[in-house]
């Protein structure tokens, strides 16, 4: 890639940093240069979060319909995957998914809520009151 | 010690990799050569593991290699801890910072609270450096940043826990003592660092790794509008053109890189050969964006034929055949 070729377009990182990128200068030798962003990339972030919200939606209506629990929506929402959410709750990844189920979750005690709503960075009250 | 001074550089860990051993006093340390002496440059898509249900493919070699074969290379003593405790975690790295040393830390990017919201994943191998405290506020230096910033206890203590998938579990690692290096050394460990890649590259005996793993993938792009649909395989696409050119790449799968080493290596070891090489690289790299611009066309619904899933596959091909030219010539070329 030539120096004159970096692109500078908007993206996320506006605000956070410019990222480095090796260049060819006009000697034809390597330095770096600083860009603000590249279109071509900021567009497949910006489609994996519209997939992130389509899907987070989509488990908010799985709970209110009563298919699954809040589990399986707070999952969604802070974009973990079932060997994230065991890490940070200490549970097998068996025990979560049958913490997905509705009438396994209402019974589950506030103890092992608690773990969850830990993980998530919500309240106890918030996950029992499914109200996203 | 004497001040710190903030480098950023393209990559994390090379990044760590320079400013950790620049402070040891190894002057010459630029991120190209941290990555040549590790033997950065790979390719792999993943076996058995999806990201969002899509492929998971790295353009660099493990987490943790580049800092670990560099400073082995360079015979750097290295004295690296992973803990059970938090609380241990936190003592063991306030003991360091005040005996006056500066380490580098594995941390998640979920919880790193100065990252923009867009870019927290659940992605652990990020690294940074931290270089003093005040009390109970860490200065920290992100090699990917354009300056340094603090971070308080618990934010710091939350990213090194950080769980999923190579969890950091507190993992701290610094270089233990300040060793001569000499030209001699120098010249020696790029040339290993070099054949390392040339292996690494060509003769991994599996398909999904190196110039075979990117026919790999191609064969499997040509699919995934049949298998998966356009929607679908468009995010597909959007994931391996992230792996390639997010922050910390250097562009173009860290092949620009890899070429900037080569450059560097040619003058240090005073063959003009190399600099051949890094053009084949430099190429490589272009193709690798040429690739990232017809991807995009399907991931933003422009074209979406199989015609252009199959065009994106071919561009993949021909990476793969210029990589294996470029490499099977690295590969002859008598270093001494």
């Amino acid at each position: 890639m030539k120096k004159e070729n970096v692109p500078q377009d908007k993206s996320s990182l506006e605000n956070f940093t410019r990222e480095v990128c090796y260049v060819k200068n006009k000697d034809g030798k390597y330095e770096t240069e600083l860009s603000t962003g590249w279109e071509t990339k900021s567009v497949a972030l910006e489609n994996a979060w519209e997939e992130i919200n389509r899907r987070t939606e989509e488990a908010k209506n799985n709970c209110l319909a009563g298919k699954s629990s809040p589990v399986a929506y707070y999952l969604e929402l802070r974009l973990m995957d079932i060997p994230v959410l065991a890490g940070y709750t200490g549970f097998f990844s068996w025990q979560i998914k049958r913490h997905m189920k509705p009438h396994i979750f209402a019974k589950l005690s506030d103890k092992k809520l608690e773990k969850y709503a830990s993980a998530f960075d919500i309240s106890i009250t918030e996950l029992k009151n499914f109200n996203p | 010690m004497s001040e710190y001074k903030h480098i950023q550089t393209a990559h994390c860990e090379n990044g760590v990799t320079v400013s950790l051993l620049r402070r040891q006093g190894l002057d010459f340390m630029t991120e190209p050569l941290a990555f040549g002496l590790g033997s950065g440059l790979f390719y792999i898509h993943i076996p058995f593991l999806k990201v969002n249900g899509g492929p998971a493919i790295s353009f660099r070699s493990m987490p943790g290699s580049i800092f670990n074969r560099t400073c082995k290379t360079l015979n750097v003593p290295v004295e690296r801890k992973k803990f059970k405790s938090e609380l241990e975690a936190e003592k063991f790295l306030d003991k360091q910072l005040d005996e006056g040393k500066t380490v580098g830390c594995q941390v998640g990017v979920f919880h790193l609270p100065y990252f923009p919201k867009e870019y927290r994943f659940h992605f652990n191998a990020h690294n940074l450096i931290v270089y003093g405290r005040e009390g109970d506020n860490f200065l920290v230096s992100d090699p990917v940043m354009e300056t340094t910033t603090t971070i308080s206890r618990a934010e710091l203590t939350k990213v090194r826990f950080a769980k999923g998938a190579l969890a950091p579990k507190g993992h701290i690692y610094f270089p233990a003592d300040s060793p001569i290096v000499t030209e001699e050394m120098l010249r020696k460990g790029i040339i290993r660092g070099i054949n390392r890649n040339v292996r690494d590259m060509l003769h991994i005996p599996a398909t999904i790794t190196g110039v075979r793993g990117i026919k790999h993938t191609a064969k499997k792009v040509r699919k995934w509008r049949d298998q998966v649909g356009e929607r679908q395989g468009g995010l597909f696409l959007g994931q391996i053109v992230r792996m390639q050119e997010e922050i910390g790449t250097g562009g173009g799968g860290f092949r620009f890189i890899y070429a900037a080493f080569l450059e560097e290596a040619a003058e240090i070891l005073g063959n003009d050969q190399l600099i051949g090489i890094s053009e084949q690289i430099t190429k490589a790299g272009d193709l690798w964006r040429d690739s990232a611009l017809q991807m995009a066309g399907i991931y933003k619904g422009r074209i979406t034929s199989q015609k252009d899933f199959d065009h994106a596959a071919d561009i993949m091909v021909e990476i793969a055949n210029a990589e294996k030219k470029a490499f099977q010539d690295l590969g002859k070329i008598k270093l001494k």
